[in-house]
């Protein structure tokens, strides 16, 4: 009787699980204290074991010279990536970028604003032109592995941490508060969403500005938002897919891998490419039950059908920002912010007018992975068209492109009508000529301009700009990628994108008059022939 | 004096009316996925079309080799006599009620005028179909086949082209087959095998 005795062991299990939950409250107290751990049992060395972080440390520094005490080669390693040197030699178009030279169009540059800035480098100190680069001490190393959350480097310090409640700025009657780096070095561990998230989430100074697929609703996502990082499901952490080698983070939006040729890695194989991308992973054809979805591989990125929208998480990304309408004060004199229905800013007298948008549907273009940047010392003419201020390699028909979608980011900023340049004006900064402050570009730009080494003609204007940001996070579910519908119809998502044909959204019209044609031609034709038969026959 | 003769075998049938069926729901399909309508839905049309593609592929294996072991090709086989009188037939001869010139037997079922133009399907519009949309289907491969410079544009502007002349020929086809001996004469003989003649 297989099934009697298969319906008494369910009844039994059923019955165990019953007992089990009511005795279990007694057992987890015998349970806990055997295996009582204080850090996840991921990592080797408990922190809060070793005495030399038992104590006051009244600055980053101070703490990191203990850090790199055991951890002799940590610094050096920082030392050699973008995190640290914020500089990006491309080897393709041997421009010098990263944060330290590059402008783009939210705050703008960091020239003269660095003690704003660096909150978010990897560093302690870098409040000038002069910060050392080449010091260990001044290596950040708890910035990225923290994992109380408490860890803090209020912008305008820079990147320095408060040890002791102080008054910042001075005179505002804003009180920063202490952290304890004693207690935030005990737990150090990997990193994680947050660490990461502390600054990629807040690129362009706040929630979601910059990137539009990165936002704190990344921290702790469910599946519909990012199917890898999903909290309660994969679980991805940053570094799960930009897997870090000595420091060094796999991925790059300056030199970005537009198209993986190299396939799903092989562990050891000295051939393995990037390990950021999605066919690292999941290989080149990543669709096992439908051969057509893996013909679009040639030439559409993963992202393109799986990430049918970004800022998807609830917070809104900026999509325009109006230097030009900066600079309002109210009645009384002062500055002025205003908001949307849901709180979100959309007007200061400092930064100017913003365009928040959720829920965006990307722009789509041809990316080879090769980014063209317009630099401060590069010549930019006014004109009916956005200046780019970056410029996407790709074409349909060299080889190495695919169809990305992308965050278009539209603003009006300041450049020099007379030099021919954008401008990088000085913004953040508790001085007379901070435009944050005091509202005068005349004083802001040739201090920031200055501190660019660029020249300025003492005008300005402001000019039309675009710049171009591939998204590549807040992956949907298989089952809320794309469906073919959204391009295969007359006005589809990619319409307007060069270089392609697309049935259901191109046709050649002359081929279609003519072959409606034909067939009305036919069927008059048949039908006229007929009626002479009816005709006729009705005669006879 | 009406008589009746053995067209149509019983695969010959079974051959044209699937094959019927397939096309019609392919250009009904195909034009979806050209934008020209909404039906069955973009997804939905591509998976329905590809299955009917290969579903005709397979019929035509067994025609094919039907036509060849039985000799049947020969059907095809193109010829110029009386098809002056043929022309005429259809352009006046058949308004008064005159015989058609044309007596279909089993050896010579097609009259001349059927002959080229289904030599002419065979030949020209029926591989201007199969190879687009082959090459349509295998999109992803052509720089592996050495046809990396092909263009979809063209390759699809040919199927299309392809789609419209089938078009045409199904309306002048579903029209010609009422000009028998009584309308309904020749349907019935793709249907019964046995075709009424004067």
């Amino acid at each position: 009787m297989p099934n009697n005795s298969a319906a008494g062991l369910v009844f039994f299990r059923a019955f165990l699980a019953v007992w089990l939950i009511l005795v279990a409250p007694g057992s987890v107290g015998i349970a806990s204290a055997e295996n009582n751990k204080a850090v996840k049992l991921n990592t080797t060395a408990d922190h809060s074991k070793f005495k030399e972080l038992e104590r006051f440390f009244a600055t980053g520094p101070e703490l990191t010279k203990v850090c790199i005490g055991c951890h002799t080669e940590a610094a050096g390693q920082i030392h050699r990536t973008k995190h640290w040197k914020w500089e990006f030699l491309n080897p393709d178009t041997n421009q010098m970028l990263g944060k330290k030279t590059v402008v783009n169009n939210f705050c703008i540059s960091i020239a003269s604003n660095q003690a704003s800035c660096t909150g978010c480098h990897v560093g302690y100190g870098w409040k000038d032109k002069q910060f050392d680069f080449k010091s260990e001490e001044n290596v950040d190393c708890v910035v990225c592995h923290d994992t109380t959350g408490n860890y803090k480097k209020p912008a305008g310090l820079a990147g320095n941490v408060v040890t002791k409640d102080m008054e910042f700025p001075p005179g505002s009657g804003k009180i920063l508060k202490a952290i304890d780096l004693s207690k935030i070095a005990q737990k150090v561990g990997k990193t994680s969403r947050d660490t990461c998230g502390g600054c990629h989430f807040n690129g362009g100074g706040g929630d979601g500005v910059k990137h539009g697929d990165l936002d704190s609703s990344m921290a702790a996502p469910d599946k519909e938002l990012d199917v890898h990082m999903d909290a309660a499901g994969l679980d991805f952490t940053c570094a799960t897919c930009h897997k870090t080698s000595s420091h060094d983070v796999a991925g790059s939006r300056y030199a970005a891998t537009a198209k993986d040729n190299k396939g799903a890695h092989l562990r050891g194989d000295p051939t393995n490419g990037n390990p950021a991308t999605c066919v690292s992973c999941h290989g080149k054809s990543p669709h096992p039950e439908n051969v057509r979805l893996n013909q679009h591989t040639a030439k559409l990125a993963c992202q393109t059908c799986h990430i049918p929208a970004f800022a998807r998480g609830g917070l809104p990304t900026k999509m325009g920002w109006d230097w030009s309408a900066a600079g309002k004060r109210d009645a009384e004199g002062k500055q002025i912010t205003l908001k949307d229905a849901k709180g979100h800013i959309t007007y200061e007298s400092r930064k100017g007018q913003f365009t928040l948008a959720e829920n965006v549907k990307p722009e789509y273009a041809w990316f080879n992975g090769q980014v063209n940047y317009t630099l401060v010392s590069d010549k930019v003419e006014k004109s009916a068209h956005p200046t780019p201020i970056n410029v996407l390699g790709g074409s349909p028909t060299d080889g190495k492109s695919m169809i990305w979608p992308m965050k278009v980011m539209h603003s009006t900023q300041p450049f020099d009508p007379v030099n021919k340049t954008l401008i990088t004006p000085h913004t953040a900064g508790n001085d007379d000529t901070g435009y944050w402050k005091n509202l005068d570009w005349d004083k802001a730009i040739p201090v920031g301009m200055a501190d660019a080494g660029a020249p300025y003609s003492g005008q300005y204007d402001f000019i039309n700009t675009e710049m171009s940001w591939p998204i590549t996070h807040m992956v949907a579910p298989k089952e809320k990628a794309l469906a073919c519908v959204e391009c295969h119809t007359s006005q589809g998502r990619l319409a307007n994108l060069p270089g392609i044909y697309l049935p259901g959204t191109h046709t050649m019209k002359l081929v279609d008059k003519l072959g409606w044609g034909l067939a009305l031609l036919t069927l008059l034709g048949v039908l006229g022939h007929g009626a002479v038969r009816v005709m006729s026959h009705r005669k006879a | 004096m009406t008589q009746r003769v053995y067209l149509f075998k019983a695969f010959e049938r079974l051959w044209h009316w699937s094959q019927a069926a397939l096309i019609i729901f392919m250009l009904l399909t195909g034009f979806e996925i050209h934008g020209t309508y909404n039906v069955f839905g973009f997804e939905k049309a591509v998976d329905y079309h590809v299955v009917a593609a290969w579903t005709l592929v397979g019929v035509w294996v067994f025609a094919i080799f039907w036509h060849f072991t039985t000799g049947e090709w020969r059907q095809y086989v193109p010829t110029l006599d009386k098809i002056t009188s043929i022309m005429n037939f259809y352009s006046s001869g058949i308004f008064k009620g005159a015989p058609h010139p044309f007596k279909p037997t089993a050896r010579q079922k097609h009259n001349p005028l059927q002959r080229l133009t289904y030599l002419a399907i065979l030949t020209l519009l029926s591989p201007l179909i199969w190879i687009t949309g082959w090459l349509y289907l295998f999109y992803a491969d052509w720089t592996q086949w050495g046809l990396g410079s092909l263009s979809l544009e063209w390759v699809a502007i040919g199927h299309t082209v392809g789609a419209f002349l089938m078009l045409a020929f199904l309306i002048s086809h579903i029209y010609l087959i009422t000009t028998g001996h009584k309308l309904t004469s020749q349907v019935k003989a793709m249907i019964t095998g046995w075709e009424e003649i004067e």
